[in-house]
């Protein structure tokens, strides 16, 4: 069969696309609570810090696992 | 898969960076591939061990009640660890933790710095062995303390138990197993390398490009700039990211504490 296009590449480039959709959402709605509870509320901004590291840090690992594994399951 | 690194002197350097750019050559015997004695990354760890032994010696061998600069700052990190980690997560007992906290905090910090500081420019966190050894101390260490403060057995009902009816724990059971034994080892590793990997490899990504950019044509060659200012602002970025795992490795490695230590679910 004859090619008129192709594409080269990984295509774990296209899987990490769609694995970042999720924790790019997740990460947005983790400062946005913040910039909000800050907002209504600027006292607690102090108080309400390590909790958004905290959720940040828990999501933006599923974003991390993505890069791991699409080096790791590239092959 | 372990082949040599990317040289630019040489001017070789293969556009797609790859995972072989980070098993460099070894130091000794210089050059050497798949040596694994002593390489830059060996340097790199026992310089940072040394560098905060001698740091913390040195500004706290003469504590003043006035304190000098030097000791000024030592004190600023131990007690932004203090406070604002250990006493913030933990409460009151937290002070008990918070010379280990610093040691993380400023191990971490320094060996993520590496990816950024001049000739050295990678850090000993991109590769998983790292991490992962900085996570197994954190996990022991929180499974020790909570065996320790409420006994074997209360313990691990305490972790696997949560207060709920009894027909939904066969569900519930496997989930605190799996995400207190295993997911939060694993993640706490793997965050930080991804991490340093991710960021080391988006610089290469950059400086490589421009290179790749300037050898391919006369058009292409004027915007490899562009791809540097890139690689410079990136490294703005790295900088942040460095801060922010240190910190974040440590907060985690603490709230895991203040679960092992809590009373009630």
């Amino acid at each position: 069969m004859d090619y008129v296009a192709a594409v080269e590449g990984s295509t774990a480039a296209i899987g990490y696309g769609l694995a970042a959709i999720g924790p790019g959402i997740g990460v947005g709605l983790v400062f946005a609570a913040y910039i909000q509870s800050t907002a209504r509320q600027p006292e607690s901004s102090r108080m309400t810090l390590p909790y958004v590291w905290i959720g940040f840090a828990v999501i933006e690992a599923l974003a991390l696992f993505g890069i791991a594994f699409g080096f790791i399951w590239a092959g | 898969m372990f082949g040599q690194a990317n040289v630019l002197a040489a001017g070789q350097a293969a556009f797609p960076p790859s995972v072989d750019d980070f098993y460099l050559p070894a130091i000794v015997p210089w050059g050497a591939e798949n040596a694994p004695w002593f390489t830059k990354f060996t340097l790199m760890i026992w310089l940072a061990v040394g560098v905060l032994i001698i740091f913390f010696l040195a500004t706290y061998r003469n504590p003043k009640l006035v304190p000098t600069k030097k000791q000024w700052f030592a004190e600023s990190i131990y007690g932004f660890v203090r406070n604002n980690i250990s006493v913030d997560m933990i409460g009151h007992q937290g002070v008990r933790f918070a010379p280990y906290f610093t040691t993380l905090f400023c191990f971490v910090l320094l060996t993520n710095a590496f990816a950024i500081i001049p000739f050295f420019q990678i850090s000993p966190n991109s590769h998983i062995a790292f991490p992962a050894i900085l996570a197994v101390i954190s996990y022991v260490l929180f499974n020790y303390i909570g065996i320790r403060h409420h006994g074997f057995g209360k313990y691990f009902k305490h972790a696997l138990i949560p207060p709920a009816p009894w027909y939904i724990l066969p569900l519930l059971i496997p989930i605190e197993a799996f995400s207190t034994f295993i997911i939060r080892p694993f993640s706490l590793a793997v965050r930080l390398f991804a991490n340093m990997f991710a960021g080391h490899m988006l610089l290469l990504v950059f400086t490589l490009g421009g290179f790749a950019m300037l050898n391919a044509n006369a058009w292409l060659a004027p915007v490899s700039v562009v791809s540097w200012v890139m690689t410079v602002a990136l490294t703005l970025l790295e900088a942040l990211v460095i801060v922010l795992q240190a910190y974040v490795f440590t907060v985690l490695s603490a709230s895991y504490i203040q679960g092992a230590l809590a009373e009630e679910h």
